[in-house]
């Protein structure tokens, strides 16, 4: 997967996760909690979406890189790459 | 008669809130159970395939956002539609109330097994490793997930919790409700009962194992309570909740509408086997609700039966309802369930429901697909297939029984 393509597959996660939110204006570089109504529940939603449908673990210390939507696709790339 | 109570101890139903497979408010309701309009459709259920069941079809997204629908459970959705219909429906502007003397009363026949199975069959795909057992399983499965949701969806603090109480549930769920009101433990109650449970393969899978499960070509002849050839229950979802109040608290915000007083309930227990009924403790638990509204059996006009259509369990409550009521009652009979199905911890609240507005048009809805009196089951004031109108409905009286012998009875009164 490409960077895009690895922000495009977060984005879908949360949508589907918190589907009354509107996410065309969310911006890279503030933690997404931030700016739509996302709660630790609902992250741990992606965590298990993540591990679900890629297999991908993120252990718990990790959780912090996934603040934001630039910080994730950072911190997925490497584990997305050859997906 | 006993002594009239004063009016801070007589509790009111003054807005009812319900969602049936026949009908999504009390209105609808009522058209079709004088319409003689059934509720059972054709649905596939995982692992059995086709069976019959009775599905609401209320709007969810009329009260939840999509996400609340997510997270919770269907057994919530039905609780929080049928507490914001009957909030509307008394005209209540909770803005206005203390959400602190709010409680939520909900009576249910089981909770969790849908959720559980849901989890499972997920899991299986994942060769049943646990680390992928969702984190919403535990607030999905308490017990009191249904009247939390409540809570939740309106901001009411007060008490909330649910009764497990087989199929006497929402009989059981109001009783509640008038007692804490009584006890002035809460000003309002939202009392009643949900089921979710048409979403378990394992309940309609239980009635199937016991031989207990309904068939029929055609889904709306499918659930025939005393009539000769019926063959077991159909499986139903569903939700009533009553608002409930002091007459007082009533009278003094102007209530628009009250439609009837609770005058009798009565609670007890069969302790003799899992499944089968028992009519002595029927017959109790019948003269102890008549007793505490102090009033004989021939001032009842009209008894909803429980009967849920299975060989042994109809011809108890027939023998039940004669010992107490003689072999010419005064009183009419009816069955909801030949309309809906049996909708579980929900059926005691919507039965009384769809009863309530015989107070003011004095119709008795009739019972359907009652083609052929059982023997077994000799109702002889029973109403079979058309609607009957008569003089006066002073009294109604309603019946609930459950597994494990749990039997209910609440009488309410015209006001």
């Amino acid at each position: 997967m490409t960077k895009e393509q690895i922000k495009d597959t977060i984005l879908k996660i949360i949508a589907q996760i918190i589907p009354d939110e509107d996410l065309s204006n969310l911006k890279g570089d503030i933690p997404i909690r931030e700016q739509v109504d996302l709660d630790s529940m609902d992250f741990l939603d992606i965590i298990m979406e993540l591990r679900k449908r890629y297999g991908i673990e993120v252990p718990e210390d990790d959780y912090i890189h996934l603040a934001t939507l630039d910080s994730s696709v950072a911190y997925l790339e490497p584990r997305m790459r050859e997906l | 008669m006993t002594a009239r109570k004063p009016n801070e101890a007589r509790i009111v139903i003054t807005g009812v809130g319900l969602t049936a497979p026949n009908g999504n408010n009390l209105g609808e309701f009522r058209k079709s159970l004088l319409a003689g309009k059934s509720g059972i459709q054709k649905f596939n259920i995982r692992y059995m395939g086709e069976v019959l069941a009775g599905i609401c079809h209320f709007d969810p997204l009329k009260y939840q956002k999509k996400k609340e629908l997510r997270r919770g459970t269907r057994a919530g959705s039905i609780a929080i539609y049928c507490a914001q219909e009957a909030i509307a429906d008394a005209k209540l502007d909770l803005a206005c109330l203390d959400k602190s003397r709010i409680g939520i009363y909900l009576g249910i026949t089981e909770h969790g097994t849908v959720e559980t199975e849901n989890e499972i069959y997920e899991i299986k795909q994942f060769d049943y490793n646990v680390k992928y057992w969702s984190h919403h399983h535990n607030p999905r499965v308490v017990a009191n997930n249904p009247a939390g949701e409540v809570t939740l969806n309106l901001g009411i603090t007060g008490p909330h919790y649910t009764l497990g109480a087989a199929c006497a549930g929402g009989n059981i769920g109001l009783t509640q409700g008038l007692q804490m009101l009584l006890l002035n433990e809460v000003d309002l109650a939202l009392a009643g009962g949900v089921s979710e449970c048409t979403g378990s393969f394992g309940i309609f899978a239980g009635f199937k194992s016991e031989g207990a499960l309904a068939s029929h070509p055609n889904p709306e002849k499918a659930s025939r309570p005393f009539d000769k050839d019926r063959n077991g229950v159909v499986v139903s979802e569903g939700g009533c909740v009553f608002v409930l109040e002091r007459l007082s608290d009533a009278l003094k915000r102007g209530a628009k509408k009250i439609y009837s007083e609770i005058v009798g309930y009565a609670i007890n227990s069969d302790a003799t086997d899992f499944i089968f009924p028992n009519k002595e403790r029927q017959v109790q638990c019948m003269k102890l609700a008549l007793n505490k509204a102090g009033i004989s059996p021939e001032d009842i006009d009209l008894i909803n039966t429980h009967g849920t259509g299975t060989i042994e369990g109809d011809p108890v409550e027939c023998q039940a309802i004669r010992e107490v009521f003689g072999e010419h009652p005064h009183a009419y009979m009816n069955n909801t369930k030949s309309f809906i199905g049996h909708a579980m911890g929900a059926a005691g609240a919507l039965e009384l429901a769809g009863n309530l507005p015989s107070f003011e048009d004095y119709i008795i809805h009739p019972t359907i697909n009652l083609d052929h009196l059982d023997p077994e089951c000799p109702l002889n004031n029973v109403v079979i297939n058309e609607p009957k109108r008569i003089d006066k409905v002073n009294y109604i009286l309603n019946n609930s029984f459950g597994m494990l012998g749990i039997n209910s009875v609440v009488i309410v009164k015209k006001i």
